[in-house]
Formats: structure tokens, C-alpha cells, sequence
């Protein structure tokens, strides 16, 4: 065996090399045709959601621009104000393309702002329960299979059928059932990373524990949690959707893209179609873009993976 | 032509300028280049080689075992007369484990972990006769029997973790030499082994194989397995046979100076308080293989002409073989 | 073995009673159904008189222990909508469902396996990225549009397929059951398939990976070596080997499929307990909501031992242990 071993403690990975790093994942991640696809449908989407205000058709919420008598026009009529409803209008007279930029809106809001809260839970979660180890460890990794061995869905719709409907509610269970996964991811690769020779080194060296945690373990669990987080904002979406369209959801006010599949569900059967289709076009091209840039992504991040 | 081939006898295998080459993200790279050898009925024949040297690829290319990204670009492989080099998948299958076989490297992983010794034994042998089910239990238990696997008709129904790794290379020896083989390519089946069960399984494989003509090609990177085992012997450097010839000549006088330092580096052969000799440097990358000679950066003799041109294939009268501008005299 | 099993039973309690005490605790805050109960002109002594028979006027412990104590006893409360044991409605409700979860499943493994091991046999062919790729939208896709999409399409333009509903059923073993009927598949098989379409992507996923890794096995080789044709090397020599953690993981995921039919049934409007259990939530009905989550419990707790058992039956190397290197 011709490998020389090596005494010395490894040194952390450090930020300068990180930054090289990122950049040439950031060129793996666009060689790939699929997630470019997925980026710019992305990019598009959100978009149009986050300037929908300025560039939608119609404020579909504002009932001074709603007229009645334009109600389920199919797709391209003309409404009485002369605007033309190029995916037709809803049972109210609203424009449903306005009502689909608004319901991204609420869809990618309700789904970041989850898993934004969730993955940091989690994260901090995870890290400490790796950290600390032992009785306590043992006792979140407990609730962690208790609560994942639940169906997501069944857990949201108890807890959505506790709160009631709203905005903020509907965020504060989607944080309650996605917690547990980052807390699990996070504490996997913390583990990792807590037997590795530069956590050694750096407790050899006297470094505060809370240094140790922040400035080392916590980086090295950021790529999995990135992964994991990216295609869980599709799911989160998903998970929401589900919810306002069995009616425990978002508050009628504010529609999501699921809540518009619903109304629509009630005009199926008479053919008019485009109440439910476009909205859930539009779920669906949020979803698989999401999942086509995070499974790019996790290919990227695991070495393990690229050949 | 070999000397060896002057004898009456046809060779059970003969190989005849085989190439392998992968195809990879960086352009084709080619594994084993032009590699040539065969073996007679009965006889045993060594290659002896580094990781990486080609060897095993040989033996999976002679099986017709090569898979995508590689393909065997040139070359024939001639059993028994007739060339099985790009025959159809079919017809290759009927040959694999019937006419040739093969037991690798690590007893632990070439059983299946969830089936039954007795379906791996019996499927490879219906998969070659149409024979009744009872027929083929009385063949495996006295296939076990052979290979000196104790009451072997209550281990038949044992799944291969039931077994110690030695038992599990018996069972596979078991399987490679059901059908009585010409040849049987045994790819480092003694490396992962105690050295105790080493010398029993390399003496069982060597009697059984006596026993029913099978030529034996051994594969191994360890030169003193084969210089109680084999008849001839060739050493692989860097996807080519750099030098063949008999045990006898090759190891008391080796004429490649590569060959001279693998059999230095033999520990045994080592003095004591002498410094264990090495070669210098290290096996090439495939991908990036030196011009020339490919072994003339750790040459101690290379001069120009082994960076530039590819030496050769000498033959001395002997019968011996080997590529080198600059052979050593033999002793 | 058996104590390893013993281990596992003890678990399951726990995670029974567990579930019990949440589910108490949630539906107790679920609001009171004495507002849903009483008529809206009634008085407070009327209100009073109904918590009273129903036992809402106890204190918390008092009401737990006696959930509990009926529970254990297969009590679990009288539906406040239909008037009977909440425990029956629901087993009227269950073999629709259980029936529906099966068959998405058998969906999921006759879609999922097959092509799971094409695209791990060949991951660089187009086949293999095309199934790869559409694992990905089957993986994510919102179950509910799909199955509202299959509708619009077979039902309302096609009009093949009825739009919703339950067929003719016949009973079987003491269950009623539609697949014995034409007009039962008929109405099964949108939903079932709507069902299926995220457990087949991820058997798809599962079977792609453990190919690719199973392929490149020492004693795949091996079994190549010996002359064994392809279609034996893979329905036995790989299958056997991959079905292990398939079936472990879709024994667990199984659970999560009959939750999803919550989804489901509403879509298809379909009778099973998924349907009734939104029902009950928006009806009020505490003790039917309570016998879901408690029977969906027990299913679930069931369905992960049985998972158990399967897991030693198929992996030799847990049954019978033996000398391990």
C-alpha cells in the first residue's frame, strides 16, 4: 500500500475552497438540460406571482372590477369591460388567469414560508439532538419516527380541523408535520460530521462547544438540508393544495391554486373544464419544476452520486 | 508460434490479440491491448499482475462478460476450436459455466445471499441439461461432496451466510466445474482467504481440474501462488502481457525488468535487515498511459526508444516471450 | 427472535396508547358538539341535559378514563349523525376502502417494479431516462388534480367510466366487495389508479437504485457465468434480492395510502371511510372522528408488524442467523 497516513487533524473545510466549490456546482447544476427547464419555469412563475399585483389582468379580489354576468365564460371570451379572459372566468366573473397569478402568490408563500420555519427548527433541532447525544437524542429521534410514521396529511387535516381556517395556520401545521424530516436529515449528517477528525481537533484545541456547533458542524449538514428542503417546498405546496381543496385550508379570501381546483371541482361534471385544469396546470408546473432543479441538486451537492 | 503449441495437443483456450476498451466521459480507454495466450488441456497457466493491469478484465472478456461503457475491440478467443468472440448472447450462455467458467475473487459475494445453495447449484445445471429435478439434487450433492464439503446433503438446503467464506469458494468451485469445463478462469478466488484454507482450496482446485482436464487459467496478483501452481506463467503490465514463458524460466530468470521486480519484491525473498525492495513509482492511470513502453518511467534501464516506441514481442528460442527493448540476460 | 417480536408488540401498545391520548386530547378541543347537537332555540338546560348524556359535562381525566375503559372494550362512542356505535359506521365504511388501498397497491407494484428494473438495467438508454423523468412528475403531482383530470377525460368526454361512486358489491368472507363485479372494476379503477400514481413513481425510484446497485453484485456475475439466461437472473437472482427493502418500504408506505384515500374518495366520491371522515369533521362528528384516527391506528401499528414478519420471511440472513464473517 503506497498511502502515506496522516497524523495531522484534518483541517475544516474551509470558506474560500467553499466558494470555489459553489461555483463550479453552480456550473453542474445548469449543464444539466432539465434543470435549466425547471429554473426558468421557476424563475417565470414566481415572477409572475410575486409582480402579480402590477401585471395580472384584473385584481380577481377587488369586487369593483367583478361583474356577475361574465361568470364561467370558457377560455378567450371577452368580458363586459372589453378585457379578454384568455383561460375564462370563475363562477364570480373573475379572470381566471388573474386569480391563477394571484393564487401562486399564495401557494409559493405558504409553501417557503414553511419550510423556511420547518428546515430551521428542524435544523437547530437535529443539531443539538447529534450534539448532546444520549437520553435526550434518543428521546427526540422517538417523537421523530412517531411523528413520521404518520401520514403527513392526516396529521395537517387534524391539526387544520383544530385551528380553523387561515393564512397562518395552515404555515403553523405544514411547520408541525415537515419538522421532523430536517430534524432527521440534519442530525444524520451531523453525526457524520461529529466523528470527523476536525470536530476532534477543534475540541483538542479548547474551542467553545457553541463555536464548534455554529461555525462547524452546522455548515457541513447545510447540503443535505438544502436538498431536502428544496423538494419539500413541492411537497409543502402539494400538502396545501390537498388541504384547501378538502376545505380545511386557506380562507376563501385568500384562494391558493388548490382552493381555485376546488370551486372548479364543483363545475367538472357540467364540462367546464378550464376552472379546474389551468390552476392545477399551474400547480404542476411549480411542482416538477421544483423537483426537477432539486433532483439536479442533490446530484450536485452528493458527490456520491456523479460519475 | 508458442513453443508449447509444437506438442500434438490443440489448446483448450486460446487468445489471440484481445483488446477491451471502456468508453468513458474523457475518450475510450483501452484496458487490455493486444493481449495473447493459450492454454492446453490440463495445464495450468498464471497471470500475474498489479491491480489494474488488465488481468481480471481479461478473464471477464474471455467469459464474454464485458458490459457497457467497455466492449472487446479487437481479438479473438478461441475455445476449443472455435472463436467465441462476438458470438450471439445466446449461444454465449450455452458456453458460459458448460464449456468455460469462472469463481472470482470474494466467496462472500458470489453466492446469492437470498436463495438457497441448492437452487444456485441445481439452476447451473439445468441450465445446461435437460435433466429431472432429483436427477440434478444427486449431481449437487455429490458436486459438494467432491470440493470436500462435509454432509453435503443437509447443507444443501443452508443459505450461502450459513457458511464460512472458504465453504462458500468450495461451493463455487462446486458450480464452476459441474460440467466438467475445458478451461476455468479463476479470478483471485484465494485472496480474500486465510492463508491455511488458501493452500487447501488452491490444491483442491488444482486435483479437481487434473481431474477432469480442465485447463486452468489462474489469475493473481500474488507471484508465489503461482509458482507452485502453474505450468507456464504470464505477467500483464499495464493492460499487455509484457513477458510468458514457464515458471521454472520466468522466475529464476525473468528477461523483463518488471517481472525481475516483481519477483524481488516477493517478501520471502527479502534478506533480513535488507530494505524490502520496491518498484519505484506506481502502476499508470489507464486513461493516461505513458508513450512508448509503458513501463519506462519506472524502468531502470529505459532509455530514448522505450519513451517513444512501443517495444516488440521477442521471442528466444526457448519458447519464451516478451516486450522489452532492453531484455535482461537470463542468468 | 421471538423476543425481538415480543419487543416490537410492546412498541406498538405504546404506540397505541399514545395515539389514544392525542386523539383524545385533539378532538376534545375539536369544540363542543352540543352546538351541533341541540336545536338552535334550545335553552341552557337543554344543553345542559344533552352534554349530561353524552358525559361532555365530566372533567378531563374522567372523560379520558372512560374513552379509554370503552375503547379497550371496542366502544368507541355513539355517532352523533347516525345514531350507532361510531366503531360500526366505520366498519361499513372500511372494507371500501381497504378494498381500494389493495388494489392501488397491486397497482403500484405491477407499474412501479417493471419499470423501476428497465430503467436500472439500462440508466443511460432513453427508455430509462423517460421513466426516470416521469417518476419525477409522478412523484410530485397533486393526487386530487389527477384524479379530477381522469374524470373530465374518461367520464365527462370519454364517458367510459362512471365520474364517481361505488359499484354493485357482493359479499366475500363476510366483507362487501365490488371487485367481483365488472361494474365494480369499472368504478375502482380511476380512483385506484389516481391512488397509485405516487406509490408506483416511488417504486419506480426504489427499484431503479436497488437494480443499479444489486447489477453490479459479485454474484450477479456469477450467475451470469454460470449460463443462466437473463430473464432468470433478473426475476430471481435480482428480484429476490430488491423485493426485501421494497416491500419493506411499501408495507410501510401502505398506511399512508389508506390516509390518502381521505384525498381520494372525496375526489371520486367514493363511500369509503375516507369520505366519511371529512364528513364527520365537518358534520362534527367527534366519535366517528375518533374511531378513524383510533382504527387507522391500528392499522397502521398492524400493517408495520406484519411488515415485520414479511421482513424476516423473505432475508434469510435475519431468520436463521448463522455465522456471520
Amino acid at each position: 500500500m503506497g498511502e502515506t497516513i496522516t497524523t495531522r487533524p484534518l483541517p475544516a473545510p474551509s470558506v474560500a475552497k467553499g466558494e470555489r466549490l459553489l461555483l463550479r456546482q453552480l456550473r453542474d447544476l445548469v449543464s444539466s438540460p432539465e434543470a435549466v427547464i425547471g429554473l426558468v419555469i421557476l424563475l417565470t412563475l414566481s415572477f409572475a406571482a410575486i409582480f402579480a399585483p402590477l401585471i395580472a389582468p384584473q385584481n380577481p379580489y377587488d369586487l369593483m372590477q367583478l361583474d356577475i354576468m361574465d361568470n364561467m365564460l370558457p377560455p378567450g371570451s371577452t368580458l363586459g369591460g372589453g378585457l379578454t379572459a384568455w383561460l375564462g372566468t370563475d363562477d364570480q366573473g373573475r379572470d381566471m388567469l388573474s386569480a391563477i397569478m394571484y393564487g401562486m402568490r399564495v401557494s409559493l408563500g405558504v409553501g417557503i414560508a414553511s419550510v423556511v420555519i420547518a428546515s430551521l427548527i428542524g435544523a437547530l433541532i437535529g443539531v443539538l439532538s447529534a450534539y448532546i447525544g444520549g437520553r435526550f437524542d434518543a428521546l427526540v429521534m422517538r417523537i421523530v419516527d412517531l411523528q413520521l410514521s404518520f401520514p403527513s396529511i392526516l396529521i395537517a387535516l387534524v391539526l387544520l380541523t383544530l385551528f380553523g381556517r387561515g393564512l397562518d395556520k395552515v404555515v403553523l401545521s405544514l411547520v408541525f408535520v415537515q419538522w421532523a424530516y430536517y430534524a432527521r436529515t440534519v442530525r444524520g449528517s451531523a453525526l457524520v460530521e461529529k466523528n470527523k477528525d476536525y470536530i476532534a481537533a477543534a475540541r483538542c484545541l479548547e474551542i467553545p462547544q457553541w463555536r464548534v456547533l455554529v461555525r462547524h458542524m452546522l455548515p457541513n449538514c447545510i447540503p443535505p438540508l438544502i436538498v431536502v428542503s428544496t423538494v419539500q417546498v413541492a411537497h409543502a405546496i402539494t400538502l396545501e393544495s390537498t388541504l384547501s381543496f378538502l376545505g380545511v385550508g386557506v380562507p376563501v379570501t385568500q384562494p391558493s391554486l388548490g382552493m381555485l381546483i376546488a370551486t372548479g371541482y364543483d363545475f367538472l361534471l357540467s364540462g367546464k373544464y378550464w376552472m379546474s385544469t389551468y390552476p392545477g396546470i399551474a400547480l404542476v408546473l411549480i411542482v416538477v419544476a421544483i423537483n426537477l432543479v432539486g433532483d439536479r441538486l442533490r446530484a450536485v451537492l452528493n458527490p456520491r452520486f456523479t460519475q | 508460434m508458442m513453443a508449447v503449441t509444437n506438442s500434438v495437443v490443440a489448446p483448450a483456450l486460446s487468445v489471440e490479440n484481445l483488446s477491451v476498451t471502456f468508453q468513458t466521459r474523457k475518450g475510450p480507454v483501452t484496458a487490455v491491448n493486444d493481449v495473447s495466450f493459450h492454454v492446453n488441456p490440463g495445464e495450468v497457466l498464471g497471470v500475474v499482475g498489479e491491480s489494474g493491469s488488465g488481468k481480471s478484465v481479461t478473464g471477464l472478456a474471455t467469459m464474454g462478460l464485458i458490459d457497457a461503457p467497455g466492449r472487446v475491440s479487437a481479438g479473438r478467443v478461441v475455445l476449443e476450436g472455435r472463436n467465441i468472440a462476438g458470438v450471439s448472447d445466446r449461444d454465449m450462455r450455452g458456453l458460459r459455466g458448460n464449456r468455460i467458467a469462472m469463481i472470482f475473487q470474494d466467496p462472500i459475494s458470489t453466492l446469492n445471499p437470498v436463495l438457497r445453495i441448492d437452487t444456485q447449484i441445481m439452476e447451473a445445471i439445468t441450465a445446461h441439461e435437460r435433466i429431472s429435478a432429483s436427477a440434478a439434487r444427486a449431481r449437487a450433492i455429490d458436486a459438494l461432496r467432491a470440493v470436500g464439503i462435509p454432509s453435503p446433503e443437509s447443507r444443501l438446503e443452508a443459505y450461502p451466510h450459513q457458511f464460512s467464506g472458504g465453504m462458500r469458494q468450495r461451493v463455487a468451485i462446486a458450480i464452476a466445474l459441474l460440467h466438467r469445463p475445458a478451461v476455468l478462469i479463476a479470478d483471485e478466488p484465494t485472496t480474500a482467504l486465510d492463508v491455511t484454507i488458501q493452500v487447501q482450496i488452491l490444491g483442491e482446485v488444482q486435483k479437481l481440474a487434473a481431474e477432469s482436464g480442465t485447463a486452468l487459467v489462474w489469475i493473481t496478483h500474488d507471484l508465489s501462488v503461482v509458482a507452485g501452481l502453474a505450468d507456464r506463467i504470464a505477467v500483464m503490465y499495464a493492460g499487455r502481457i509484457v513477458e510468458s514463458g514457464t515458471v521454472a524460466e520466468v522466475l529464476t530468470a525473468p528477461r523483463h525488468h518488471y517481472t525481475a521486480g516483481l519477483i524481488a519484491s516477493v517478501p520471502s525473498r527479502n534478506r533480513r535487515g535488507q530494505p524490502l525492495a520496491q518498484i519505484p513509482g506506481s502502476t499508470p492511470n489507464l486513461a493516461n498511459m505513458p508513450s512508448g513502453c509503458a513501463f519506462h518511467p519506472r524502468c531502470s534501464v529505459s532509455s530514448e526508444i522505450c519513451s517513444t516506441t512501443l517495444p516488440p514481442l521477442l521471442h528466444d528460442p526457448s519458447g519464451r516471450f516478451m516486450r522489452c527493448h532492453h531484455p535482461r540476460q537470463g542468468a | 427472535m421471538i423476543a425481538y417480536l415480543l419487543r416490537r408488540l410492546g412498541q406498538s401498545a405504546l404506540v397505541l396508547f399514545t395515539m389514544a391520548v392525542l386523539v383524545f386530547l385533539a378532538v376534545f378541543a375539536l369544540g363542543s358538539p352540543v352546538d351541533m347537537l341541540a336545536s338552535p332555540d334550545a335553552d341552557q338546560a337543554e344543553r345542559d341535559a344533552l352534554a349530561a348524556r353524552f358525559g361532555l359535562d365530566q372533567p378531563l381525566p374522567v372523560q379520558f378514563a372512560a374513552f379509554l375503559g370503552n375503547a379497550l372494550q371496542g366502544d368507541l362512542g355513539a355517532s352523533f349523525v347516525y345514531g350507532k356505535s361510531a366503531l360500526a359506521v366505520i366498519g361499513e365504511r372500511l372494507p371500501a376502502t381497504i378494498e381500494l388501498a389493495l388494489l392501488a397497491l397491486t397497482f403500484s407494484v405491477m407499474i412501479g417494479v417493471p419499470l423501476g428494473v428497465i430503467a436500472g438495467l439500462r440508466p443511460k438508454s432513453i427508455a430509462g431516462r423517460a421513466i426516470m423523468s416521469t417518476s419525477i412528475f409522478g412523484f410530485s403531482l397533486p393526487n386530487f388534480w389527477i384524479g379530477m383530470m381522469l374524470i373530465l377525460l374518461f367520464s365527462v368526454y370519454l364517458g367510459w367510466l362512471p365520474a364517481g361512486g361505488r359499484g354493485p358489491t357482493t359479499e366475500v368472507l363476510g366483507m362487501q366487495l365490488s371487485i367481483t363485479s365488472l361494474e365494480g372494476w369499472r368504478h375502482l379503477i380511476l380512483p385506484a389508479l389516481t391512488l397509485a400514481l405516487y406509490k408506483s413513481s416511488l417504486v419506480v425510484r426504489l427499484c431503479e437504485a436497488g437494480t443499479r446497485e444489486i447489477v453490479t453484485q459479485e454474484y450477479i456475475r456469477f450467475a451470469r457465468a454460470k449460463g443462466l439466461s437473463s430473464f432468470r437472473i433478473i426475476w430471481l437472482h435480482l428480484l429476490k434480492n430488491m423485493m426485501i427493502p421494497v416491500i419493506t418500504i411499501l408495507g410501510m408506505e401502505f398506511g399512508a395510502m389508506i390516509a390518502f384515500t381521505v384525498v381520494i374518495e372525496t375526489v371520486f366520491a367514493y363511500p369509503g371511510m375516507g369520505k366519511l371522515l371529512i364528513e364527520s369533521i365537518n358534520r362534527l362528528d367527534r366519535p366517528v372522528v375518533v374511531a378513524y384516527l383510533m382504527v387507522t391506528t391500528v392499522i397502521f401499528v398492524l400493517i408495520n408488524f406484519i411488515v415485520d414478519l414479511l421482513y424476516v420471511a423473505l432475508d434469510p440472513r435475519v431468520r436463521l442467523g448463522g455465522p456471520n464473517e
